[in-house]
């Protein structure tokens, strides 16, 4: 492990549009190694004058997927990473990237549950790939995602959620829409507060392990009233995600 | 990797230098303001603020917000240039001159170089010469409307002509000094000086 | 943006995480997952969950308790600048 994280060349293997705001890029890696859940990988990108920029993304797939990763990427209009990513890559071109990165924000199914999935908005990217290395390895760890969202039009992985919902995998998804709500919708219309998580976890057997991720302001509010509903601090993973930073 | 690989149609988000003589090397342009911080936003409470001019003077003096807002202010149209790179050109502010400032105080004849520090734990060193002849100013509006938190408000140091680091955020105070003593920045690497022009970007440089 | 209620200087705040690639140069190991504590207030904690201001000159960690700076990184040319005064320890594995 001691070795420096070699930037490598991964191939674009396919492009899926999730929404329109976010796009997911497969990416087959020549040096692939499995990573954990919730990992990331660093993207460099360089102009023909040499200049350089960098930034990290979350990985979206299950470290079960061999030789390849998905990154789920949101095009920030002002951004100078994500809207390259949008606009002008397509399949077959080479990028530039390092990785799996993180020790810290991970999960695995031997660390066990019931697991408390926290997401704001792109914030759900790692925390799909722990849905999804959950789903491949067959565990039955009771889970529950909380998903914070401006608009059903924001909505990604909407599909395969809702199938994992159908079939009772045992895999539970809470929608809250913080702008509008779909027609009809009954359930949570509001940012997320301490009576949402305590009606959450109310739900939830004891010991949970809660992994909270999106923008620092939900994520520092999600924390606060987390450890106010009893959950030791040292149990609560976080991960910020900021505008530019994804 | 031999041969440097180049990112397929990437050319960063720069406009090309067309007002070469304004544009200082190694800088791109930029339209907009990026928001680079080294730590978050202090809470300020405006009655609670205050500007102290310390250290190798005869006597410390320090303004309140209300004060502060009745000494003479001009308005200044400049360039400025972050080490990071961007260049960001005729920025629009209003706030004091240094030199005002400095008006108040009658200098020990040893203070050669002042420590700016801010709420929160920034500081930056600059020679007392960078600061003087309308060279800087402390900022409280910026394209005619207040300085916003993530931009140094309720007031900020402005020193145009070296590196943007120098322009601490959040200003609370000069401390007068006869050494220098290298700033947040100056003492991991960065400049003691940061001139632009000169492209004093790292010590050594 | 949806949280317009912070100013933008928040919102850009990340932790940890984000630092992996730069702390990996510096130590050649993952360093999210290690254990250190503040020398400010004496919070304990994985270098994953402290504050981390990447946007700036250089990496700036702090202590999300009491916001002290616990380790800053500059990359000067070939050189690399590490300060690590605000920490108590960083535990390197490898």
């Amino acid at each position: 492990m001691a070795d420096a994280l070699r930037w490598q060349l991964g191939t674009v293997t396919e492009i899926h549009q999730e929404t329109p705001r976010a796009k997911t890029f497969t990416i087959a890696l020549p040096d692939w190694t499995a990573h954990h859940a919730g990992q990331h990988y660093d993207i460099r990108l360089t102009a023909p004058d040499g200049y350089q920029t960098q930034r990290s993304y979350s990985i979206a797939s299950e470290p079960e997927q061999q030789g390849s990763i998905e990154l789920t990427v949101e095009r920030i209009d002002d951004g100078e990473v994500s809207p390259y990513l949008h606009d002008v890559v397509q399949l077959k071109d080479e990028i530039e990237l390092r990785g799996p990165i993180g020790g810290y924000f991970i999960w695995d199914v031997a660390l066990g549950g019931p697991l408390l999935l926290v997401g704001g908005g792109s914030g759900v990217v790692p925390l799909m790939a722990m849905i999804r290395h959950r789903v491949a390895a067959r565990s039955s760890i009771q889970t529950r995602l909380l998903y914070s969202v401006r608009s059903p039009d924001d909505v990604l992985y909407a599909t395969e959620l809702q199938m994992l919902q159908d079939h009772g995998e045992g895999v539970d998804v809470t929608y809250t829409y913080t702008r509008q709500a779909p027609a009809g919708w009954t359930g949570f219309h509001r940012r997320i507060d301490r009576a949402m998580l305590k009606e959450i976890t109310s739900q939830l057997e004891a010991g949970l392990r809660p992994y909270v991720c999106g923008p620092t302001l939900l994520v520092e509010a999600a924390a606060n009233n987390l450890q106010e509903l009893g959950i030791p601090a040292g149990r609560i993973r976080t991960e910020r995600f900021g505008p530019s930073g994804t | 990797m031999g041969e440097r690989f180049v990112s397929r149609g990437f050319f960063g988000r720069r406009r090309q230098p067309e007002q070469a003589g304004r544009i200082p090397p190694g800088q791109y342009l930029v339209d907009d303001w990026p928001v680079l911080s080294a730590g978050p936003t202090p809470r300020i409470r405006l009655d609670q603020w205050r500007f102290t001019i310390e250290g190798l003077v005869r006597q410390p003096v320090s303004w309140s917000w209300d004060e502060f807002l009745k000494l003479p202010s001009k308005t200044y149209l400049v360039d400025i240039s972050c080490v990071t790179k961007w260049t960001k050109l005729d920025m629009k502010w209003q706030g004091v001159s240094v030199d005002t400032l400095f008006q108040a105080v009658s200098l020990d004849p040893r203070a050669a170089f002042v420590t700016a520090y801010s709420y929160g734990d920034y500081t930056t060193n600059l020679p007392i010469p960078d600061l003087l002849n309308d060279q800087a100013f402390i900022a409280y509006q910026q394209d005619e409307k207040p300085l916003t938190p993530e931009h140094g408000g309720p007031a900020r140091l402005v020193v145009p002509h070296l590196y943007f680091w120098k322009s601490a955020k959040w200003i609370q105070g000069f401390r007068l000094e006869e050494r220098e003593r290298l700033g947040f920045w100056e003492n991991l690497g960065y400049h003691r000086r940061g001139d632009p022009w000169k492209e004093e970007r790292y010590s050594g440089d | 943006m949806d949280e317009q209620d912070g100013d933008l200087n928040r919102a850009l705040m990340l932790d940890g995480n984000a630092a992996g690639g730069i702390l990996y140069d510096v130590f050649t190991a993952d360093m999210t997952g290690a254990p250190t504590e503040c020398a400010s207030c004496g919070r304990s904690g994985e270098v994953g969950s402290l504050l981390a201001f990447v946007q700036a000159p250089g990496l700036v960690l702090r202590c999300p308790a009491c916001e002290s700076t616990m380790v800053r990184i500059v990359r000067a040319g070939d050189v690399t600048y590490l300060d690590a005064r605000g920490a108590v320890y960083l535990r390197i594995a490898r």
